[in-house]
């Protein structure tokens, strides 16, 4: 298993390198000049010369690519254009932000999607297992971003129980774990947290329904063992499952919630990306996409560990 | 009477007899087959790597018009052997005569010899296409080989009828729509669309049901005589194997232990592994049950093979000579045995007296 | 006559012509899908919307284009208006109807298009196995190692809004996952006796992939394919509804509900409509593949 799990670490490097490639390549088949954001229109050819050499881009895109590359290896993602300030900065601070985010929605989505999918494999056939397996198509079937707004309409403007936008009290500041700044995490983490609601409710039940119909649960129950020991033990064989798609999802979340984020003015990557579109500032977009991308293949990578550590069985190849 | 068989454009020529019946329809020598283990990011840079010793070194002819039936237990090499007469997969070394000709020279190119050449697997499902109607998939082979479309149908319901199966009910058929036993009789159907000479049967009614796997046996008979068939019958049932061969070859472990007639090989076995493989069958007669497992415990792994005589681990027969020298195949009487008991002079104590049985008989 | 070489085969009893033929297996499919009301009431919604799509300039009550200031974010309901009017005074349900052709456009193309390209780059990968899968495989798992929304994302922001860049940055997203079905199916199918004896009977690998390898991948590839348009609506929707697809005035549901969002407080229902018709399409999708799911018995 040891070999197992140095060759899957192995087997991750030259897939960070080429999702590194990718993300330099964003600048290049970008069109037009990347310049064109901040100079000036009437910018002389021989202040454009002077700045296409600041930022290296008169060399060969190899060379370009190497020390790209290898800046990035020492956390240095270039500086962005529009605010000429260091995008490892400004990437570090919304990431956290989204990860809190993230991390909050996959709770939510885990522990709702994990009790319906747990009742509806346990009593399956029954209503609620219809009831639970047509939420899990709703769930993955709604558009998020419009339901965030839907959820705006409801809590925001027509009860007034929850803030609409942003993240604290009177604009930004630093965040904090009183009510004040929570109320306004509950819209956007309970929208994004409807995907992976139906996911792992899909999953769960898939887990449940198989392990009640294996042999030894039969044998379990004839042997006289009550309903509380089955239960533990169907817990403990799904849970392994349940928490490698868990960790999967939170993975997708960090990368899917910039459209959220926009609905909600939330200050993470996903406004970040927003500004750097907009801006045209490819070096905060590529630098924004290489984080968000390193994240996801880590958080693979440790899910996978993990999950080979908790149930043995699984040798994938 | 031949019905809409055409064989010119098949190629006449290569069908003829080469060297009369008394040469063999196909000649082994000395066929290797290793199969990589998959090797680790670190054997890679070492340059190490296991192999599975699948086939280490067989030698053996199928007479034109018999059968030859080869037994053994599981992973001794039975079914590589067949994929490796199939061109399935290429072997590591050694060479294959048909005909007078060895395969993929000029005179006989794979494609050729593969018309010549069919087979019939184990799994009768596994073996049909599910997304295609039977007439569909015997004509298939017909067709790569040149044979108009209309006339490979028409040839394939000539054969359904032949292998029992009404082509008027079973022709537009899809496969899952059939028995196990029908399914197989349109496997052998498929097999001789082709007009093969040699026809493989890799376990071809292991998984059938008694009842049926006498008649498609019969019906293998049967298409023999009339078709002027050779087989090569793989098979881990003894009786069949016994019931349906000419000849028969004993495998272990990649190698050959013992070839001979049926008959004389089952009545009187030569080699110590023979023996321990024939007294497991199960007999009906109560003086000659079974009393204790004569091969206990699993084959050695083929990964690292005993050295000497391979059997020599399991042989209640083994001496120190048996782990160092490695037997080869003495012919006797037509038939082979690799076994040191079998070789004089070989240093086993009882190579002599064997020999001099054999003088006084 | 040479008598070793033809085989003396009885004259067949039957006339020939006249086989019993069973129904092929997407009639089959077909047949099941009939009988399963979900599917029925799916595939009812989906070719309503496609008839809208098609149609549209039949079917339209009012000019979608044209903008009024006194009628601007009107309620459902209000007079000529049957949805309301968006934030130019424009009548919502002419703009919603006409919105199907682009919105069903945009979220179907770029399926189709990777479903093209990703099964034959992966039926290449798996029939062909070795190093050309190795080669293939790996650089396919480096535009996997991305979120698909991130990925695109990333592409149409870097390539900049447009239709065109939109469709592209959602093929490219699909491609991958495509040829990930594609190449563990036709693995398998590589696997089976029938290929073997395919092989065996001396067919080239043309003839083999043609013959016996596509029909029985392109189905569960297929199934794979249709589950996927759900997602690629929902994200086209998305890349308009963050300014990177369809632009403006063309109307288009995720486009429609951007400009909407300033109305969230004033007209909170009419904002909301565009998101429906994207949820009734998403979920139709989603329903649908199901039902082909289990009428082909493809595992999941």
């Amino acid at each position: 298993m040891i070999f197992y799990l140095l060759r899957r670490i192995v087997y991750t490097i030259p897939i960070m390198i080429g999702v590194a490639f990718f993300c330099f390549l964003l600048v290049h088949i970008s069109p037009g000049d990347p310049l064109v954001s901040i100079l000036p229109p009437d910018a002389s050819i021989e202040l454009q010369k002077q700045l296409m050499k600041l930022y290296g881009f008169d060399r060969p895109w190899f060379e370009q690519f190497a020390t790209w590359f290898w800046r990035a290896l020492h956390g240095d993602l270039g500086t962005s254009i529009a605010s000429g300030r260091p995008v490892a900065a400004e990437v570090m601070r919304a990431v956290g932000n989204t990860l809190m985010l993230a991390c909050m929605a996959t709770l939510i989505g885990f522990l709702f999607g994990g009790l319906f999918g747990f009742v509806a494999g346990y009593f399956r056939d029954s209503w609620v297992d219809r009831i639970a397996s047509a939420l899990s198509v709703l769930g993955v079937s709604v558009p998020h971003y419009w339901l965030g707004m839907v959820l705006v309409i409801i809590f925001s403007s027509w009860l007034m129980w929850l803030p609409a936008t942003g993240a604290g009290p009177g604009g930004s500041g630093e965040w904090a774990w009183d009510w004040a700044h929570i109320q306004f995490m509950l819209l956007p983490a309970i929208t994004m947290s409807v995907i992976p609601m139906g996911i792992i409710a899909r999953t769960v039940r898939a887990l449940v329904a198989d392990i009640l119909a294996q042999e030894f649960v039969v044998g379990l129950r004839a042997k006289g063992l009550t309903d509380l020991g089955i239960f533990m033990h169907v817990v403990k064989n799904a849970a392994p499952t349940a928490l490698a798609v868990m960790g999967l999802q939170l993975g997708y979340l960090l990368g899917g919630s910039i459209l959220v984020e926009t609905v909600f003015s939330w200050p993470g990557t996903g406004l970040l990306l927003n500004s750097a579109i907009f801006q045209r500032d490819l070096p905060l977009l590529q630098g924004t996409i290489l984080v968000l991308a390193t994240f996801f293949v880590v958080l693979n990578l440790l899910v996978d560990v993990l999950q080979t550590t908790l149930d043995p069985r699984i040798q994938r190849s | 009477m031949s019905i809409g068989i055409s064989i010119e454009h098949i190629g006449v020529a290569a069908d003829s007899d080469r060297g009369g019946p008394a040469q063999p329809l196909l000649t082994v020598n000395g066929l290797v087959k290793h199969f990589d283990l998959k090797k680790g990011f670190v054997d890679t840079v070492m340059g190490r790597g296991k192999v599975v010793r699948a086939v280490d070194g067989v030698d053996f002819r199928i007479l034109k018009g018999e059968t030859l039936g080869v037994v053994g237990e599981s992973g001794c090499g039975k079914s590589t052997t067949a994929r490796l007469l199939m061109h399935l997969i290429d072997p590591s070394a050694g060479e294959i005569v048909f005909n007078g000709e060895t395969v993929g020279s000029p005179a006989l190119p794979l494609r050729e010899y593969r018309r010549q050449v069919q087979m019939v697997f184990q799994d009768s499902y596994s073996s049909l296409n599910p997304r295609l109607t039977i007439q569909d998939s015997i004509a298939f082979g017909p067709q790569v080989h040149g044979v108009p479309k209309q006339e490979a149908i028409t040839r394939a319901r000539n054969l359904l009828e032949r292998v029992g199966l009404e082509p008027r009910r079973f022709a537009g058929r899809y496969p899952h729509e059939l028995s196990g036993g029908q399914r197989q009789r349109v496997n052998i159907a498929r097999a001789l669309a082709c007009e093969p000479r040699l026809v493989i049967l890799d376990e071809a009614v292991s998984a059938l049901d008694k009842s049926v796997e006498a008649q498609v046996l019969n019906l293998l008979m049967d298409l023999k005589e009339e078709f002027g068939l050779t087989y090569l019958f793989i098979s881990h049932d003894l009786h069949v194997a016994r019931y349906i061969s000419d000849r028969v070859m004993v495998m272990y472990l990649g190698k050959v232990a013992e070839t001979g007639p049926a008959e004389a090989l089952f009545e009187q076995p030569l080699h110590p592994y023979t023996r321990a493989l024939l007294s497991s069958m199960p007999s009906m007669d109560p003086d000659r049950r079974t009393e204790e497992a004569a091969l206990a415990g699993d084959p050695p792994n083929p990964i690292d093979p005993p050295p000497g005589c391979r059997f020599h681990t399991r042989c209640p027969l083994a001496e120190a000579v048996c782990s160092q020298r490695a037997p080869s195949l003495k012919t006797r009487q037509r038939r082979e045995t690799a076994c040191l008991i079998h070789e004089p002079g070989s240093g086993h104590s009882h190579a002599a007296a064997v020999a001099a049985a054999v003088h006084a008989s | 006559m040479n008598t070793t070489a033809s085989l003396p085969l009885p004259q067949p009893r039957t006339k020939v012509e006249a086989i019993e033929r069973s129904p092929g297996f997407w009639s089959g499919v077909l047949a099941k899908l009939m009988r399963d009301p979900v599917a029925l009431g799916a595939g009812a919604v989906l070719l309503a919307l496609i008839v809208m799509a098609i149609f549209a300039n039949q079917l339209l009550p009012a000019d979608p284009y044209a903008t009024s200031m006194f009628k601007r974010l009107k309620p459902i309901g209000f007079e000529g208006y049957p949805l309301g009017a968006d934030e130019l005074g424009r009548d919502m349900l002419s703009r919603l109807m006409l919105g199907t052709r682009l919105s069903l456009f945009m979220g179907i193309t770029p399926v189709l298009i990777a479903f093209v390209i990703g099964s034959a780059i992966g039926i290449l990968a798996g029939y062909a196995g070795g190093l050309v899968n190795t080669l293939i495989m790996r650089t396919i798992d480096i535009l996997y190692a991305f979120p698909s929304v991130l990925l695109a994302i990333a592409l149409s922001g870097a390539l900049g809004a447009g239709i065109g860049n939109a469709l592209l940055s959602l093929t490219i997203v699909f491609i991958p996952q495509i040829a990930r079905v594609a190449e563990s199916v036709t693995t398998q199918v590589r696997g089976r006796d029938y290929v073997e004896a395919a092989r065996a009977s001396g067919a080239g690998p043309f003839t083999i992939v043609r013959v016996h390898v596509l029909g029985n991948v392109l189905g569960p590839i297929f199934v794979f394919a249709t589950s996927l348009i759900a997602v690629s609506m929902i994200l086209a929707s998305g890349l308009s509804f963050l300014g990177l697809g369809v632009r403006p005035p063309e109307p288009e549901w995720g486009l429609m509900l951007n400009t909407l969002r300033t109305a969230i407080y004033s007209q909170p229902l009419v904002a909301a409509l565009p998101g429906v018709m994207i949820f009734i399409t998403s979920i139709s999708f989603n329903l649908l593949s199901d039902s082909l799911r289990s009428a082909m018995d493809v595992k999941s």
